[in-house]
């Protein structure tokens, strides 16, 4: 019914979104919300579905990020082979740490999270012979086939179809027995044992499966921009991908880009007024979980729907 | 039909506003990303405040070239991604004449590309080498380098026939390449390190790392790398252990902060430094000596805020784009950037600078001072 019909506007509005953006700033900022929506519409399907914290998932931003800089940069690998290496040894690290981690509840598994992404930040800060540590690296921009992807119109499309095919992906997801899985363990862990569900299999899968979709994003994020620092696996980073999904609206998709699309806007519109961003962020998140727990666009749409 | 007559009215004193007559009076516009909340704010926050409180001077002094000045500040928290598309706004955007920023080498480091692209003059105010080797068409920088305070300290070693030397190293982004730099340029002046030693920045106890290097034999002297309060813990420790080596320490320490935490311990430490925070001690035939208190004394009266070489480094940076549109006696990117590289002669905060087309920075060691710490304050080292 409605699947496919939110995913056709979200064709639309991408396809039609370059007649209104009148340079590349403009093509940036819409980039830029397109690579947080990936990650976001993953980290979504763990934090909103599934309902498990993770407060280290820019960690996983930054390994796919240094996979590509390193190899591609440092040792010659074609860019994509590069990127699908940094998503498997992602999904690899995150099936290895998921197990032990997702066995916590609440705010031990936010700490262990939390702590995995400080790791992963430091590791890349200290490793500085390969990683350039605090000062970051530059990277060779994402080639196949000879093409070179390089203008920021044509990673406009490259990050518009990815993240339509990310949607397509976790709506499918969502809807398969999987995604009922999640929500059951979301609704209750004891409840959905009792039921035969092996949470901690669903658990994990869906921890291994954002943080793959973060690790893709990272490596685009580094080829797009040319440059990675550790920067991007901060906890500040971490906690505006939290916000995002919460913004937005938990278990809701398409909130998880709306989300997306208003935090990564909003710091260009406070880009003069230095030190709000912070506060901002916290005000948002703040009054977001106390008058929307819901968030955003699950709130308006069921406000749409009783009015109608 | 009235409201549609008045609408047309709005839309052809739009487009009057618009036109070119009123265009050539337009601002100046510089751009400056800049770190100025984060960890690396002790850079961006007097950066930003220099460069607001000059530019609000030289407009109300008539501006350059019959035009105003305009800054356009972003804040990128020292994240080089961020800096990148804050530069992308500046450029696509807001249309800016010149960059003045790049707290951090890596913020920097990342704009650098765009700006070669779009060939628009950039002035960086972070410190690391490889912001101008090799040289960049359109990258410019004002701070001297850790490869020159290295050098500065092996001269003065040199001076006092001191050749074999522990090196103190900070596990920080500045310790670590203050020590690449180190190592890279001390057999240039016959220095040998022998002994090699790290600490961490927050740590509160240096004496095992302090205890290896005096019981390396055949030491004589000690060269610590490192910034803010780390160095004190170091300094305190060698006054605690007695030890009586020559102590030389970087650029990093170079504040009355170092002086008062390390305590007695600092007597006799040898460091180099940047005139701007000796102003009151150089001599008065120093040619910058005008210079570093004219600006010590407007940041000071304005902010009621000690100055820091980082500040210093946007006046020099600021001064040398306006003396260059002035030179170019146009905006024109082109020539705005053969006018900075002809920069001859001009005296800053930072030094003496003299550009070409193989040096984009023009410091050479002159710019720094070799200082003592005696009697709990600083002296230009005999």
């Amino acid at each position: 019914m409605g699947r496919f019909r939110g995913l056709a506007a979200l064709a639309l509005i991408i396809a039609l979104l370059p007649l209104a953006l009148p340079n590349n700033y403009y093509y940036d900022v819409a980039i830029r919300i397109g690579m947080n929506a990936i990650i976001v519409v993953g980290l979504n399907l763990l934090i909103g579905y599934a309902g498990q914290i993770s407060l280290g998932h820019a960690g996983f931003v930054g390994l796919g990020a240094y996979a590509s800089a390193v190899l591609s940069s440092r040792f010659g690998w074609p860019p994509l082979a590069a990127m699908l290496f940094g998503m498997a040894a992602v999904g690899v690290i995150a099936f290895v740490v998921a197990r032990p981690i997702l066995r916590l509840r609440g705010h031990y598994l936010a700490m262990a999270t939390l702590g995995l992404g400080i790791i992963i930040y430091m590791v890349l800060v200290n490793e500085s012979a390969w990683t350039g540590g605090n000062d970051g690296m530059s990277v060779r921009p994402f080639s196949l086939l000879g093409l070179t992807l390089a203008s920021e119109r044509a990673w406009y499309w490259v990050t518009g179809a990815v993240l339509l095919g990310a949607i397509l992906l976790a709506n499918n997801i969502v809807d398969s027995p999987v995604g009922r899985a999640l929500r059951a363990v979301h609704g209750s862990e004891v409840a959905a044992q009792v039921a035969g569900i092996d949470t901690t299999r669903y658990k994990v899968r869906v921890f291994v499966l954002s943080a793959v979709f973060a690790s893709a994003v990272g490596s685009m994020m580094a080829h797009y921009l040319g440059f990675v620092s550790p920067q991007v696996s901060s906890f500040f980073h971490s906690i505006e991908l939290v916000t995002m999904v919460v913004v937005g609206g938990m278990a809701s998709t398409y909130g998880a880009v709306l989300g997306a699309a208003i935090l990564t806007t909003l710091p260009q519109l406070l880009a003069t007024f230095e030190g709000y961003e912070m506060i901002t962020f916290g005000l948002i998140l703040m009054l977001t979980v106390i008058f929307l727990p819901r968030g955003l666009l699950p709130t308006i749409a069921a406000r749409l729907r009783k009015a109608g | 039909m009235s409201k549609f007559m008045l609408r047309m009215t709005g839309i052809a004193l739009a487009a009057f506003a618009l036109s070119p007559g009123a265009h050539a009076q337009a601002p100046i516009k510089i751009g400056s990303p800049l770190a100025v909340t984060g960890g690396a704010s002790f850079l961006g926050d007097p950066e930003l405040k220099t460069l607001q409180l000059y530019i609000e001077k030289i407009n109300g002094e008539g501006g350059v070239l019959g035009r105003k000045l305009e800054l356009v500040s972003y804040d990128d928290g020292g994240a080089p991604d961020k800096a990148i598309g804050f530069t992308k706004r500046l450029i696509e955007e807001d249309k800016v004449d010149i960059i003045v920023g790049g707290s951090t080498t890596g913020a920097t480091m990342a704009m650098v590309p765009l700006v070669e692209k779009a060939g628009i003059p950039f002035i960086s105010l972070a410190g690391a080498v490889v912001i101008i080797e090799p040289v960049k068409k359109w990258v410019f920088k004002t701070p001297h380098t850790d490869r020159m305070a290295a050098e500065k300290v092996f001269e003065d070693m040199k001076k006092r026939g001191l050749t074999k030397i522990g090196l103190l190293s900070e596990n920080s982004g500045f310790g670590q390449s203050g020590k690449k730099e180190a190592l890279a340029v001390a057999g240039k002046y016959g220095i040998q390190i022998v002994a090699e030693e790290m600490y961490g920045p927050k740590d509160a106890d240096v004496t095992t790392q302090l205890t290896k290097i005096k019981n390396t034999a055949g030491v004589q002297a000690i060269f610590v790398f490192g910034f803010g309060s780390g160095p004190a813990v170091v300094t305190k420790n060698i006054g605690q252990l007695g030890i009586t080596l020559p102590h030389y320490e970087s650029h990093g320490v170079a504040s009355e902060e170092y002086i008062k935490l390390s305590g007695k311990a600092a007597e006799g430490v040898r460091l180099p430094a940047a005139a701007l925070l000796v102003a009151e001690v150089l001599p008065n035939s120093d040619p910058q000596k005008p210079v570093v208190m004219g600006y010590s004394k407007t940041y000071k009266d304005r902010y009621k805020q000690d100055v820091s070489t980082f500040g210093g480094h946007a006046y020099d940076g600021l001064m040398i784009a306006v003396a260059a549109f002035k030179r170019a006696g146009s905006t024109d990117p082109a020539k705005v950037r053969d006018a900075i590289e002809q920069t001859r002669g001009f005296i800053g905060t930072g030094g003496v600078v003299n550009m070409s087309a193989t040096d984009h920075m023009g410091l050479d060691l002159s710019a720094f001072r070799m200082l003592e710490i005696r009697n709990g304050t600083w002296t230009l080292a005999k």
